[in-house]
């Protein structure tokens, strides 16, 4: 057998006689694709494993979920009754993160605020797809006048200043947890729908769902099974954006005075609570709340873009 | 050209309409009319708000007559405040909001596009890595807590920048950066993908075959298309601005039309509240219109499409 | 006659998170003045890559040259610097894209595109510029040239785009111009059209043809000499008369057969399986498994150039005496 040479340096005498014989063809071997196939999710996963920004963020909220449920439970202290002779305690081996203005645990306070934060932004996120799911999938998928009228409402409502309808609304309705999460979801499926809408026209005129269509499947079986998986990566990608957005929102309506009403905390309420404390060097009120709601931020933005990389199959190498 | 115009006026003008209609709306709707609560106890003030608002008169004659006060730019008297109207407020408040937003636009538009086309030329080098987690921390940390953390550092501790206020262009520095880098982090992150996507186009492959220099084709082909996509966000991000000046005004005490809205709010002072977020509304409005208009007049695509009627 | 380009032994590899793609593997030929040259193969065969290293046009990083010389006019541009590069780029060579819709910058008019080749390069005035401007719309046929200088792309049908890159490509009055798949984004009338457009245009100009494509009719058209690309390399070159009626690789055999014709009453015989992974080529002839007349060889080492005319060479065992040997038996047989 002749080394790796570079086959050009071979001499013709060189090679044995024996060689020249006809060959076993195989189909295995003509069919050998040039990558292992793997499905869009599998490959999805693959690709978004390799971004360690990507899955650091995953990793964070995880973190952050875990001790959202657990940490109030860990903790010896409650996140709203405190001890006013242990007012502004720094950090130390008894208060974890010390204590705020009212002598209350900022550690117990802090993961008390995380439930909520969470709690404000995995609920809009949820409500905004849903209406956005439906209200897009049907644009999208009816098309023509249908269509037309559902997005010129879209277009209107896209155009109303969102933040400052929310702020409307709170100030008519009094700020609760829930009157926050409606709010953030008043205008805030706009942007989900848009999206689905355009997944959905793309898509349905592919020739797949076209002969689904023609062996007479029904429409909401279409767009159950047809459409919405391949809807799936746009959606979640938006979905993950939104969970910040709405994290955001909250913080700041809590800043302007429409928060969450005390004794009970979010981020957003502990921040705005201990913005002048910091001048006063009382730091760690602020900057524990400020820190997680920056973490949890920047840890949804990191995962949403390294899902819209992994899951954009035209990225696909 | 004329069509798209129309189009696009006219959904503005339905928007508009909607926001004035939801207003007038809430308001009628809040438990126990709030022109009469107890925070407005002051006789001439009440007297003059019920003149304004016409109580007296069935709803829709309210409604109608709300609309013509709108339309007429007229918002009525604030509680709080007796003999200010909410015009008063407005005329001066919003002269400086106004400053305060041209500065910070213009600095997130500058440097947001300077850092998103470095970080697509140098794709997966280090500026790129760089500037995308400068971008992505700009975006994560909320405008109010980056504010606190520069008047700390910058004003408090270094006493670099005064703290707080606005009469110098030295005063202006820490609001404009607190409030421009979320815009700016987005921009920057918007003109990286679009120009790495341009970067792709067979127009720029082409450029290079014609033997262009490397900064005629990135100014003359690239930037031009890829900056049509940020166009298109400058009014959604203006809207990010206004709403991010009603806290940066507050903790920087300045004196714009942002600071009396939050005071309003903490008051429940309800015709500052309608005057304001009408006021707002119909300017954001307005200036999405008009980003339209420009994207209309950049895009040669949907000017002659128009003209031509198709 | 006069070699313009001659391309010798040149390797280009593509570095991908997946591994080192050899997309060229070692390719040579050259190109005479005044000639058409086909470069034709499957997808993914390295004909795209190939033309884009003449170009100096391939992405670094991720792709790179690593070996080979490209010589132009007895300059070898694999050494040149960009700068010069840049001065040859649109001058000396020009390149005409797949896609001509894609092509043109949608924001710019059409003069602007068509002027600022010759802006960048010769030193001429606006007037002077958009006289020629005038002068290459004229030759590649657009009507109302003076008008037509203001519109933009999208003002255009494909086959009026097409025409327009190739007055763009034209302007500086090239020597060599590279097409990637001119016609294939267009309908198959106005395919005909800018065939044509090329013949008249080298009668006029005498600029030498490189054409890439898949297309065979269009190779039976416009070509003097056929390349054939198979997994990076050249496995076949020859006349057009050469390679259509006298091929000798099975697999240039296989790509005529799978083309329809009018003339003759014959089942279309597509070829059998796919190329091969050029993450890790096969050290022997690549096509080997898709090969009807594999020997044991073929997998083993990468067959000899085998001149078969002045014209015509082959790479491929059959044509060692020894598997003559072997075919004729299995003739008898």
């Amino acid at each position: 057998m002749l080394p790796e040479k570079n086959p050009r340096d071979v001499a013709i005498e060189e090679i044995p006689d024996e060689w020249f014989t006809w060959r076993e063809q195989n189909k295995e071997e003509q069919e050998r694709l040039s990558r292992p196939s793997l499905s869009y999710w599998n490959d999805a996963w693959r690709r978004l494993r390799k971004n360690y920004l990507a899955m650091t963020g995953l990793v964070f909220i995880i973190i952050l979920v875990l001790m959202a449920i657990f940490g109030p439970i860990l903790s010896p202290y409650d996140a709203n009754i405190g001890v006013l002779s242990k007012q502004y305690q720094p950090p130390s081996a008894e208060h974890w993160f010390g204590t705020d203005s009212a002598g209350r645990d900022v550690f117990t306070r802090t993961w008390q605020g995380a439930r909520i934060s969470l709690f404000v932004g995995f609920m809009a996120a949820l409500i905004d797809v849903t209406i956005g799911i439906i209200w897009g999938g049907i644009s999208g998928y009816k098309g023509g006048r249908t269509d037309n009228v559902m997005m010129r409402i879209i277009e209107v409502l896209y155009g109303i200043p969102y933040l400052l309808v929310v702020i409307l609304l709170l100030v008519v309705l009094g700020p609760s947890l829930l009157t926050i999460i409606i709010a953030l979801t008043v205008t805030g499926w706009v942007g989900m729908a848009r999206i689905v809408r355009g997944q959905v026209m793309q898509i349905k005129n592919y020739e797949y769902i076209l002969a689904s269509k023609s062996f007479g499947t029904k429409t909401s079986r279409i767009i159950r099974k047809g459409l919405l998986p391949n809807t799936m990566g746009p959606i979640i990608v938006q979905m993950t954006l939104t969970v910040p957005s709405a994290i955001f929102a909250e913080a700041f309506l809590s800043f302007i005075g429409l928060g969450i009403s005390s004794p009970n905390a979010s981020w957003g309420v502990m921040a705005s609570d201990s913005l002048g404390a910091i001048l006063s060097g009382n730091w760690w009120t602020l900057f524990f709340p400020a820190f997680f709601i920056s973490l949890t931020m920047f840890a949804f933005n990191v995962l949403g873009d390294g899902l819209q990389d992994a899951l954009d199959p035209k990225l696909r190498k | 050209m004329l069509k798209y115009i129309l189009k696009k006026l006219l959904i503005m003008l339905l928007t508009l309409w909607i926001i004035v209609t939801l207003t007038f709306v809430l308001m009628v709707t809040v438990p126990g009319s709030p022109f009469n609560s107890e925070s407005s106890s002051n006789e001439i003030v009440q007297q003059n708000l019920e003149r304004h608002y016409n109580l007296d008169k069935p709803l829709p004659v309210q409604y109608l007559l709300y609309l013509k006060s709108v339309v007429t730019l007229d918002f009525g008297p604030s509680i709080k405040q007796s003999n200010q109207s909410v015009n008063d407020l407005l005329g001066r408040g919003f002269p400086i909001s106004a400053e305060l937003g041209f500065f910070t636009v213009l600095v997130a538009v500058i440097s947001g596009v300077t850092i998103g086309t470095l970080a697509a030329l140098r794709h997966n080098g280090i500026i790129d890595y760089f500037a995308m987690t400068v971008a992505v921390l700009g975006i994560s940390i909320p405008n109010f807590i980056l504010a606190t953390l520069l008047i700390q550092q910058l004003a408090v501790n270094w006493s670099i920048f005064p703290v707080a206020t606005w009469q110098s262009p030295k005063h202006m520095v820490l609001p404009v950066l607190a409030l421009a880098t979320g815009p700016m982090a987005i921009i920057a992150r918007l003109t990286r993908s679009t120009m790495l996507e341009v970067l792709t186009q067979d127009y720029i492959k082409m450029a290079r075959a014609k033997g262009l220099s490397p900064w005629k084709i990135i100014v003359k082909h690239a930037l031009r298309n890829a900056l049509m996509p940020v166009v298109t966000i400058l009014g959604t991000l203006l809207v990010g601005v206004m709403t991010g000046s009603f806290v940066i005004e507050q903790i920087f005490a300045i004196p714009g039309m942002g600071k009396y809205f939050v005071e309003s709010i903490n008051h429940r002072d309800y015709p500052v509240i309608m005057g304001t977020t009408v006021f707002y509304s119909a300017f954001l409005i307005i200036m999405l219109f008009l980003v339209d208009i420009a994207y209309g007049l950049l895009d040669p695509r949907i000017k002659v499409n128009k003209k031509e009627g198709d | 006659m006069e070699k313009i380009l001659e391309v010798k032994d040149l390797h280009v590899n593509f570095k991908t998170y997946g591994g080192t793609v050899q997309a060229v593997r070692g390719v040579d030929f050259h190109l005479n003045k005044g000639e058409t040259l086909a470069i034709v193969g499957e997808s993914g065969c390295g004909k795209s890559v190939t033309v884009n290293a003449i170009m100096g046009l391939i992405p670094n990083p991720p792709g790179k040259i690593t070996r080979g010389k490209i010589i132009f006019k007895g300059r070898d541009l694999t050494r040149l610097k960009e700068k010069k590069m840049r001065a040859i780029r649109g001058v000396d060579i020009s390149m005409i894209f797949q896609d001509p819709m894609t092509a043109l910058n949608p924001t710019l008019t059409i003069g602007t595109q068509l002027m600022e080749g010759l802006k960048q390069h010769r030193n001429v005035s606006d007037g002077e510029a958009k006289k020629r401007a005038l002068e290459m719309l004229e030759l590649v046929g657009i009507p109302n040239p003076e008008e037509r200088l203001k519109q933009y792309p999208h003002q255009f049908s494909g086959g009026m785009s097409q025409r327009i890159v190739i007055a763009i490509a034209l302007i500086c009055e090239p020597e060599l111009l590279i097409a990637d798949e001119p016609t294939t984004a267009l309908d198959v009338t106005i395919q005909a059209q800018i065939l044509e457009l090329f013949e008249r245009i080298q009668e006029a100009t005498g600029v030498s043809i490189i054409l890439i494509t898949h297309d065979l009719g269009v190779v039976a058209k416009i070509a003097d000499r056929v390349a054939v690309m198979y997994a990076g390399k050249i496995i076949e070159i020859g006349s057009k008369r050469e390679i259509f009626y006298n091929s000798q690789h099975p697999y240039t055999k296989g790509l005529l057969q799978s083309v329809p014709r009018l003339d003759v009453k014959e089942n279309l015989q597509p070829i059998e399986g796919t190329p091969p992974d050029l993450f890790s080529p096969p050290t022997g002839c690549p096509f080997t498994p898709r090969c009807p007349f594999a020997m044991e060889v073929c997998n083993k080492v990468y067959p000899a150039s085998f001149k078969y005319s002045n014209t015509h060479s082959v790479d491929c065992w059959l044509q060692d005496e020894r598997a003559q040997k072997l075919l004729a038996k299995a003739v008898k047989n």
